[in-house]
């Protein structure tokens, strides 16, 4: 017989002393407040189901590319429309990178001819929109700024045909997605849509037509088994992408030296797969969305000011609290003072059991995030405190190969006030800096309980209806 | 002289934890007295009980350390002794590994997965980690209190619904394939099994029984409301096709509280329908009591029940002072048994902590809710009913002391011998029922010795104590 015991050690030591193998749990109270709606949602009859269900939604996902092109074509996206990381904002509330990338969006669409003069732009709102990445079936990294003549991944589920998007990433360091916007990020864009984005297209769909489109997750599966957490590194996926395109790159008849060149430029951008990794993360947890009743978590992102989560029994509704800057380290000459608070969709890798979730596989970053391996080994663990599943496809060998932890339960995080750990980049404050270093952070506690709030009334509403 | 108070935000142990960190700082060089406790009303009121202020805006989620000091200089040293207490209890032995615990119940059976789950956190909190235990489809036992009735039975129709068996809320005894959870005794294998829907009212049970050389194989407590009207007997019924299950058992008994009779009657429908008999103890004014119950469940087993009363009734050279009944109790089912007892012969006896001290009879018992937020059960922390024991003895009124000590896993480890140092203050008649078993941690024999010695009367039936007290009280009249 054995003895799962949660609370006073002095009844779980009666136990131990006649000689049954005994569990303590480390219980201690729960994020103040949460007593009562953590009961009303634990009685919730449909709960139970309700995460399963979504769980084995989001698991059954298998994301393929299946094709690349202009936002324009692939998300209808017009003149003046701009998309952005994190929950909804406005141009008054937006910080330095997020402002630097909208500046950059518009020179690189023409509204402007100086990114500086896009200020005034996004002042009067009067030609131009601002809207969440999320909403429109897309993630993006950082500032996750999207404009109508940015090429796109197109990532589908073959069983259910959804469809998500990402933008192409544009490597580190002085990049429209970490704020900065002088000539040559510009010319990098330019670059991008008009050599790289058709190339890549052509590939893709010839790789499809030839063997079938890439599957996204199964390089997932591959490159966490050697060293890639899929969110602050990407370099066997990376690898992995341009093996399954080369060939068809390779007799697309493009340019020899165009050929050469994206080569080049995607071979040389360890970070070029996160821009596949999102999104494949998006279309699977996109499957766990509008669950009544469930508590996981389908969505982490944030703009730079808040961060937000969604969560799939509250539909679209965002929880919000102020992004938190991330402890890590700096490039250069770069400290605290010049980072932004946390910002970009990244965190989708996340809240699908990649990135700080899957750190114990992730030897190398470990150092660059300031943590030995058994940190990393620890985090993983804790991560598995707070979600409802594991990933069995996403195994982690120094872990006697256990799934990564997926599916984050808002109730198990206001019970043990573990927050979800995520590995990030920073960028700089002021618009136009560029990235900055790169570190650890934790959503703001307090959105949890804001979400478990709205949760408990929803169950009380189910119950009486 | 000089006190310190401080208030620690946000630092949480148990009671059980602070009731020990409690002891060894009072127990530190220069210290006079000393409480770490939450702070909460209960509490609050034993701080200030002690002499100390304790700050307006102290909440139920703040620690609060209280000492007083012989020597000012000491602080420091104390303080430290504080923290390092607080580490020591805190600190758990881990493997190589370095594996953190799990947090909540659900983690942990994700590694033990054919476990049973034994919750005892704080009320509040309970009915969270029990429903981690159901949706794994595990048995539960839920020893925490404060948990509300409606809680209760949507957590007992989702175990329903699972078949899972719900033993509580409140639930402070099982006995579950001859393991102690709760404050257990230790009995041998035998062909008895219990459901109960009454803790102490098991323990004596599962106490006379042993003592009548009669084992019992489960012993499945429901808590104490499940025969409620609310209720509804949703645990019982689960208990008893538990049992009925269980080849080992020859005899189902079911010891509970007063029922409400519309239960009472669905159970005995139920339990006539099982393949093994069942033998209902249901307590409650004109009903037998417990004492009677385990000679009838003997009768039925064609043992019968060994002399209870002392070898030696005290020829006691403690006078009857006053006119009435001061009953000190841990149990509720055994507290309620000697009111009802005692209300045959004496008419009102009241169960409020006032009735204690006031000019009525009265029998408390120290184990209720109303004395358990934020402390721990008067089994485990005998602070409480030592402190009102003092003053009852100190009242001219008090005619005859009535106790109980419950023996068994879980409650303190030598309770005769604290109530012993506290009755060498007492002038009165003691009368005093010890609930346990000859194989009980406490050594029972040993229990019964110290009391013995220190004047008290000891009885091992609750019901007898009861009625040699009236017959002291009468006596002395």
């Amino acid at each position: 017989m054995r003895v799962v015991t949660a609370g006073a050690d002095l009844l779980a030591d009666a136990v131990q002393a006649q000689a049954v193998d005994v569990t303590r749990v480390d219980w201690r109270p729960p994020l103040p407040g949460t007593e009562a709606d953590l009961t009303a949602v634990a009685l919730d009859p449909r709960r139970s189901e309700a995460n399963a269900r979504a769980g084995a939604a989001m698991l059954a996902v298998t994301a393929h590319l299946v094709d690349v092109g202009p936002a324009s074509e692939v998300l209808g996206l017009q003149r003046g429309e701009f998309l952005h990381a994190g929950p909804p904002i406005t141009w008054d509330r937006a910080s330095g990178p997020l402002r630097g990338g909208l500046m950059a969006g518009a020179a690189l669409e023409g509204l402007v001819d100086d990114p500086e003069d896009a200020v005034a732009l996004f002042e009067s709102g009067d030609t131009v929109s601002l809207e969440p990445c999320h909403h429109r079936g897309t993630v993006g990294p950082m500032a996750g700024v999207v404009t109508p003549s940015m090429w796109m991944f197109v990532l589908e589920d073959r069983a259910t045909g959804r469809r998500t998007h990402c933008s192409l990433n544009e490597g580190l360091g002085k990049v429209l997605r970490y704020g900065a916007y002088s000539p040559d990020v510009l010319a990098r864009l330019r670059w991008m849509g008009d050599v790289l984005g058709p190339a890549l297209r052509t590939a893709v769909r010839a790789t499809v037509d030839d063997t079938g489109p890439v599957d996204v997750t199964g390089i997932l599966t591959q490159m966490l088994q050697m060293g890639d957490e899929a969110h602050n590194r990407n370099r066997a996926g990376t690898l992995m992408l341009l093996r399954d395109l080369a060939p068809a790159l390779a007799s697309s008849g493009i340019d020899a030296g165009d050929v050469a060149e994206v080569l080049r430029f995607v071979g040389g951008n360890d970070h070029f797969f996160l821009n596949l990794a999102m999104p494949a993360c998006k279309l699977a947890l996109d499957a766990a969305r509008d669950v009544p009743g469930s508590t996981m978590v389908v969505a982490m992102a944030r703009n730079g000011t808040d961060f937000g989560i969604q969560v799939s029994g509250t539909g679209d509704e965002w929880f919000t609290g102020p992004a938190q800057v991330a402890e890590g380290l700096y490039l250069g000459d770069y400290g605290p003072d010049d980072a932004n608070p946390d910002i970009g969709d990244s965190a989708i890798t996340e809240t699908a059991g990649l990135g700080g979730f899957a750190m114990a596989t992730a030897p190398a970053i470990v150092r660059l995030v300031g943590g030995s391996v058994p940190d990393a080994l620890a985090t993983t663990r804790r991560m598995h405190e707070i979600t409802l599943t594991e990933n069995p496809r996403w195994s982690v060998p120094v872990l006697e190969f256990q799934g990564t932890p997926t599916g984050i339960d808002v109730t198990r995080v206001c019970r043990t006030g573990i927050l979800p750990q995520i590995n990030t980049g920073m960028a700089g404050r002021l618009a136009g800096v560029g990235q900055v270093g790169a570190g650890l952070v934790t959503p703001p506690a307090a959105i949890f309980p804001q979400a478990l709030v709205r949760l408990a009334e929803l169950s009380t509403q189910a119950q009486h209806a | 002289m000089s006190s310190h108070v401080e208030l620690r935000p946000g630092a949480y142990a148990d009671s059980v934890t602070l009731l020990q960190v409690s002891r060894t700082v009072a127990g530190l060089p220069g210290v006079a007295a000393a409480q770490v406790a939450m702070a909460t009303p209960l509490n609050i009121e034993v701080l200030e009980g002690m002499g100390f202020a304790v700050p307006a805006e102290a909440g139920v989620n703040d620690l609060v350390v209280a000492v007083r000091l012989d020597d000012p200089a000491a602080l420091d040293a104390v303080l430290a002794g504080v923290d390092r207490a607080l580490d020591d209890s805190s600190r758990r032995p881990t493997g190589a590994a370095e594996v953190a615990p799990h947090r909540t119940t659900a983690a942990a059976l994700r590694d033990a997965g054919d476990a049973l789950v034994l919750v005892s956190v704080p009320g509040p909190s309970a009915v969270v980690e029990a429903m981690d235990a159901v949706e794994a489809g595990r048995d539960v036992m839920v020893f925490s209190d404060h948990v509300p009735v409606e809680h209760e039975v949507a957590l007992k129709r989702a175990a329903e619904a699972a078949g899972v068996l719900v033993m509580g809320p409140d639930c402070g005894t099982a006995i579950v394939d001859g393991v102690g959870l709760g404050f257990a005794n230790v009995v041998s294998p035998g062909p008895v099994g219990i459901v109960a829907a009454s803790g102490t009212g098991c323990q004596q049970l599962l106490a006379l029984l042993d003592h009548a050389g009669v084992g019992v194989t489960s012993a499945l407590g429901v808590g104490g409301r499940d025969l409620t009207a609310e209720v509804g007997g949703l645990a019982t019924r689960e208990a008893l096709r538990r049992l009925d299950a269980d080849d080992r058992v020859e005899l189902i008994v079911v010891v509970s509280k007063p029922p409400a009779p519309e239960v009472a009657t669905a159970i005995e429908e139920y339990a006539a329908g099982l393949a093994t008999p069942v033998e209902l103890a249901l307590l409650g004014p004109g009903r037998p009591d417990l004492t009677a119950a385990a000679e009838r469940v003997l009768r039925r087993l064609s043992r019968a029940l060994p002399d209870l009363s002392p070898a030696d009734p005290s020829e006691t050279s403690r006078r009857v002072g006053g006119e009435l009944l001061r009953g000190l109790f841990v149990g509720g089912t055994l507290a309620g048994e000697a009111r009802q007892i005692a209300a045959e012969t004496l008419g009102v006896v009241g169960s409020a902590l006032a009735d204690l001290h006031g000019e009525g009879h009265g029998v408390v018992d120290f184990g209720d809710d109303a004395y358990t937020s934020g402390r721990a059960h008067p089994m485990i922390d005998p602070t409480l009913r030592l402190e009102h024991l003092a003053r009852a003895a100190a009242d001219p009124h008090t005619g005859v002391i009535l106790l109980d000590v419950v023996l068994g896993h879980g409650a303190e480890p030598d309770p005769a011998a604290l109530l012993a140092t506290a009755l060498a203050e007492v002038s009165q008649p003691v009368v005093a029922c010890v609930v346990g078993t000859a194989q009980d941690p406490q050594d029972l024999d040993r229990q019964v010795r110290l009391l013995a010695e220190a004047g008290a009367e000891v009885h091992l039936s609750n019901a007898g104590a009861t009625r040699r007290a009236l017959e002291i009280l009468g006596a002395g009249r």
